[in-house]
């Protein structure tokens, strides 16, 4: 087996469509799982025993189960009842969602560190609840969490293969039926492997800058 | 004579299995200044925060400014109050921690006018304006546009009195406002506290075990033991000639620990 530079360059606008879709699916997912996460967090803090046990069982639910087969449910059992989405837009919830029962742990760590001093104050202010939440807790409980955070978003990125198993045109769906209407599969999954990483070693690197951005925040 | 400000009628406290204050009453007047004094874990400290709301009742009620705390009206029956009574009656009162409890994220200006912007539809300016008044009292109008993180513990706590002030609160509950100091920064404190009791007519309750600040600063002085009031009185009473062998012992501890008189 050669490798082909003419394949290259014919295949690469087809797998830079793969690609930003790809990165598409990524920062949406990542935008899901942010703000499911922190509702989730939030709800499993609630007083309400109802509440919290529910949203407790359903995050082990989620994180007990295979990213995959919860891709196949979304797309392909949902639409039994009656709930039909695109490939991408099942394939965002279904990864965002996913994560976001990992990022519920992030943020709850990170609100578990606020001090209890700090509710103590801005009850003594005369603040709402919600007041309390977006002013005094949340400001000091999300820039230490951003690291933790980035780092499951960069793992989100590399488990995006998986919406090819519902017919996302992501990067490794382009590559596969390239690969298979060609017979060659050197090509695109070397392309495939090295747009993973070098997007990887930026993000590590942007990893590192905010880890010395944000995780000496205290005092 | 005025009615009192504040009227605690027989409450409990428990926490779990252990019964912290039972059947406690203080009635509070207006204006007036009222230090509590006692072992650790005698319940003062609890007192202050029950008042504040950051703290439950286990049994009985209490009164402040002609209003039930914990309790309202429904119809002809006194319920326990939700979250809206409770939100309500705070405002009536402000409160300063042992341990200052600013916000960190904040510079010491926006402490202090956060709350009143928040909580009184006050415009950013006007509450800037009052807020530099009021750092200006407590001597760190030059700081406003620091970080807690930057400043000394005597410094914070001056911030954190500014800053409950800013709600103008009809009573202020300090909790150990001096405990978490160093002692070289207790007195720069103090002398804030002092010419503001002297200088407004808000009441305010102090939980301190600086036995000289409370004879100058209080009006009227009680003794605690074990969630009981042993002993009350004016403060030349209590500090002077206390009639109540608990409380010459307390005091004598407390002066061969160092503490002045």
């Amino acid at each position: 087996m050669e490798w082909d530079w003419d394949f290259v360059w014919q295949i690469m606008p087809t797998l830079l469509e793969g690609f930003k879709i790809t990165i598409l699916a990524t920062v949406l997912g990542a935008a899901v799982a942010a703000v499911i996460g922190l509702a989730l967090a939030i709800a499993r803090r609630s007083p309400i025993a109802a509440v919290s046990r529910t949203v407790g069982f359903v995050s082990e639910f989620i994180r007990g189960t295979p990213l995959l087969v919860q891709l196949y449910f979304i797309f392909y059992v949902l639409p039994d009842i009656g709930i039909r989405l695109s490939p991408l837009v099942a394939g965002v919830i279904g990864i965002g969602v996913h994560y976001a029962t990992y990022t519920a742990e992030v943020y709850r760590a990170g609100i578990e560190n606020v001090p209890r001093g700090q509710w103590e104050a801005a009850k003594a202010a005369n603040l709402t609840t919600r007041q309390a939440w977006i002013h005094v807790i949340l400001p000091q409980a999300v820039p230490p969490m951003i690291p933790a955070l980035a780092n499951y978003f960069i793992a989100m990125f590399k488990e995006t293969p998986l919406l090819s198993a519902i017919t996302v045109l992501e990067l490794m769906n382009q590559a596969k039926s390239i690969a298979n209407s060609n017979y060659r599969y050197i090509e695109p999954m070397t392309l495939v492997g090295v747009f993973f990483l070098v997007v990887s070693l930026i993000s590590v690197v942007g990893l590192r800058w905010l880890e010395e951005r944000y995780a000496r925040m205290d005092d | 004579m005025a009615s009192p400000i504040i009227r605690i009628d027989n409450i409990v406290k428990r926490f779990g299995p252990l019964t912290v204050l039972d059947g406690l009453s203080i009635d509070v007047m207006p204006g007036e200044k009222l230090a509590l004094i006692g072992p650790s874990g005698s319940g003062k400290t609890t007192i202050l925060r029950i008042l504040m709301t950051l703290e439950t009742i286990s049994g009985g009620h209490i009164e402040v400014d002609g209003e039930q705390l914990y309790h309202m009206k429904k119809g002809a029956d006194l319920v326990p109050a939700d979250e809206r009574h409770l939100h309500r009656m705070r405002k009536k009162i402000g409160m300063v921690f042992q341990h200052f409890n600013l916000f960190p994220h904040k510079c010491v200006l926006d402490n202090v006018t956060l709350a009143p912007m928040l909580t009184q539809g006050v415009t950013r300016a006007d509450a800037e304006k009052r807020a530099m008044e009021l750092l200006d009292m407590v001597g760190m109008a030059d700081k406003a546009k620091s970080v807690p993180a930057q400043l000394s513990g005597g410094q914070k706590q001056r911030v954190a009195i500014a800053r409950a002030l800013a709600l103008s609160p009809k009573i202020m509950l300090f909790d150990e406002v001096t405990s978490a100091l160093d002692p070289e920064l207790v007195e720069e404190v103090l002398s804030v506290m002092k010419r503001l009791a002297a200088e407004t007519d808000m009441t305010m309750l102090l939980v301190t075990h600086e036995m000289g600040f409370a004879h100058d600063f209080a009006d009227r002085v009680l003794f605690f033991d074990r969630g009981k009031i042993v002993e009350e009185g004016k403060p030349e009473e209590i500090f002077r000639n206390p009639r109540q062998e608990r409380t010459q012992i307390f005091l004598r501890k407390i002066i061969a620990a160092g503490h002045r008189v």
